[in-house]
């Protein structure tokens, strides 16, 4: 194969031709447009340029943005580009890439890239998504008013099937990460108190860390990930495939619809998850404090007992309440925004775990704060 | 309309009378479906009225609004159907919302729509396990669900093969002339809008407004103005600058 070569030759009266040889090629090293476009700068006052390619042996899409090039250039300097010396299957090319002219509203404003612009940005976002989140609230308030007051359209046998997905089939998972996190905390705890001699207030940490705050938190977290996730695809397909106008159009709300049920089916499944976890992370406790640590079933048991109080339990199980509602919300909040494209209802998913999981960890944070100033724990 | 700054249309003024296939045509792009979504109530316009029955659909409160669109039954361009319910599920769950029939007669009433689509039978299937074409059909079943006066469908012929589409033409110009139902069809299908439509306005992506109404066929015949020829014949005028390309090769 002919190694592809452009040579200019300047001819009187203001023209130049250009003569295109070779085999062009994606894979040959092409000449680039940039470089004849500054020899024809060289001549002032050009007026007319003419391609020939009786040299041309091959051509493919490199050929016709070479050309494309040139004609950009002499347009935007009133010089004629004579075409007519190419093949015709280029001119045709040509011709139809030119045949639709470029819609010039459709462009989209290049996004300034500084540190500034971005916090910008995010900061937009960032209320434009409290706003919707405020909006969605209201909204199922609203719906929560109707339900109250029997005129919901929620289904009571979507609600059941629901909760038989957040609570039964979410038991295995509980069951194994609650007592891992039990023997964790059991673990990290013992090997400082162990300096004290102190090994028996494994069972006070496990049993008071779990109850008041790891039951109902990686039992939330966990659902975030497991059934907040899964609303969020739902929804979202559902969004994509227009199948939540076809309910507005057919007289439902897709909030008493879809949303309702699986808040209640959350906010009625998680805290008994929540006390479930908690047993299973205190057994987990056990197991440590009596594997590695030689203090007895008994003892351990004994010391919970006397340990722990109700509030311990209520306050904990309250909190897996209100982060039940949370995920449920991010969730179908996240499903409900979703875009009409595929790709989406990925992006909706991970952004139901992940806002899931932040409002989670926020709401924590004020609770604590609320039931210390509340001093719930006083004996 | 418009979407935040992006404006899609604007001046248009248009009246669909009872009984009419009106059809809304315009090439791809220029907001036939957003129109569309105006008029089913899933989008306010900036500025301008819907009149459906003489009543301004979004000067009504919310309720009022609602069940006047449950004179309307829409069949959307992908079906829409509730994937999680089998087809019977779907059409009757207009029904057991809105009147307070009994499951037998809710039962009986969905046959009969799905016999009327010639869908007879598949009661019991599931939207994914039907193809591309029945599942219009039984999406158009569920818009007769509540006996519309009007019937509003969102490029019905997209994704059907020739003899599918003709089927489904056949079958709105039946229910428009047995039920007196008014069908409205954005559609971009010249063979189908040529053939059933009664009336039409064209939507122009440059101007962004209504460059021409009346029938189909009429517009065929005496149009003048390029873009909508173009359309009509399909770029096969003597004028249109598609052909100056097909002489040069």
């Amino acid at each position: 194969m002919q190694q592809p070569q452009v040579d200019i030759l300047f001819e009187p009266s203001q023209s130049a031709r250009v003569l295109i040889g070779g085999a062009w090629h994606i894979g040959q090293n092409c000449p680039r447009a940039d470089a004849t476009i500054n020899q024809l700068k060289s001549l002032q006052g050009l007026e007319i340029v003419r391609l020939e390619s009786q040299d041309l042996t091959h051509w493919d899409s490199l050929l016709l943005t070479y050309i494309r090039a040139l004609s950009q250039f002499c347009g935007a300097h009133e010089i004629t580009l004579d075409t007519s010396g190419l093949p015709e299957g280029v001119q045709g090319l040509l011709m139809l890439a030119a045949a639709v002219p470029e819609r010039q509203d459709a462009g989209r404003r290049e996004d300034l890239n500084d540190g500034l612009s971005i916090l910008g940005r995010h900061t937009l976002w960032l209320i434009k998504d409290i706003a919707l989140l405020a909006d969605f609230i209201g909204e199922a308030i609203l719906g929560f008013l109707r339900l109250l007051s029997g005129r919901s359209q929620m289904r009571w046998g979507d609600f059941w099937r629901l909760v038989e997905a957040c609570g039964p089939h979410a038991l295995p998972i509980i069951t194994l990460i609650s007592t891992l996190v039990g023997m964790i905390l059991a673990f990290v705890g013992a090997v400082q108190l162990k300096l004290f001699g102190a090994q028996i207030f494994i069972a006070d940490l496990v049993g008071l860390g779990m109850a008041r705050e790891m039951g109902a938190m990686m039992t939330a977290i966990l659902m975030a990930g497991r059934t907040g996730s899964a609303f969020a695809a739902e929804i979202g397909s559902m969004t994509v495939n227009d199948e939540i106008d076809a309910l507005k159009t057919s007289g439902f709300s897709p909030m008493d619809f879809l949303v309702m049920p699986r808040i209640l089916a959350m906010f009625v499944t998680i805290p008994l998850l929540c006390l479930y976890a908690d047993i299973w992370g205190m057994i987990g406790g056990a197991l440590v404090a009596a594997g590695l640590f030689d203090i007895s079933a008994s003892e351990y048991l004994i010391q919970i007992q006397s340990r722990l109080r109700l509030i311990d339990f209520e306050v904990g199980i309250g909190k897996s309440a209100v982060f039940g509602i949370l995920v449920a919300t991010a969730g179908c909040l996240r499903g409900l925004l979703c875009q009409r494209n595929a790709s989406s209802v990925g992006l909706a998913t991970t952004s139901a775990v992940v806002t899931g999981i932040v409002y989670i960890v926020i709401s924590d944070a004020v609770m604590t704060l609320l039931v210390t100033a509340l001093n719930l724990y006083k004996r | 309309m418009a979407y935040e700054d992006f404006l899609v249309q604007k001046d248009m003024d248009f009246d669909v009378l009872r009984g009419e296939i009106f059809i809304i045509m315009g090439a791809s792009g220029c907001g036939k479906s957003t129109l569309l979504r105006h008029l089913i109530g899933l989008k306010p316009p900036v500025t301008g009225e819907v009149f459906f029955d003489r009543q301004n659909l979004w000067k009504l409160p919310q309720r009022e609004r609602q069940s006047m669109l449950l004179k309307m039954g829409i069949l959307y361009q992908s079906g829409a159907l509730w994937s999680s319910m089998t087809l019977a599920e779907n059409i009757a769950l207009p029904l057991t919302a809105h009147t307070s029939l009994r499951t037998r007669e809710i039962a009986d009433l969905v046959s009969l729509k799905l016999a009327l689509v010639g869908l007879s039978g598949f009661e019991g299937f599931y939207p994914a396990e039907i193809s591309g074409g029945m599942q219009k059909r039984a999406a158009l079943a569920r818009a007769l669900a509540l006996d519309p006066e009007i019937l509003l469908f969102d490029e019905p012929s997209a994704g059907l093969d020739p003899i599918s589409a003709r089927r489904l033409d056949r079958l709105i110009v039946h229910l428009s002339e047995s039920l007196g139902i008014t069908a409205v069809i954005v559609t971009h299908d010249l063979a189908s809008l040529l053939d059933i439509g009664t009336n039409s306005i064209f939507l122009d992506t440059e101007t962004k407004t209504i460059i021409a109404k009346g029938p189909p066929d009429m517009l065929l015949k005496t149009s003048t103005h390029p873009t909508v020829r173009d359309f009509l014949t399909r770029g096969q005028s003597s004028k249109s600058t598609l052909n100056t390309h097909e002489r040069t090769r």
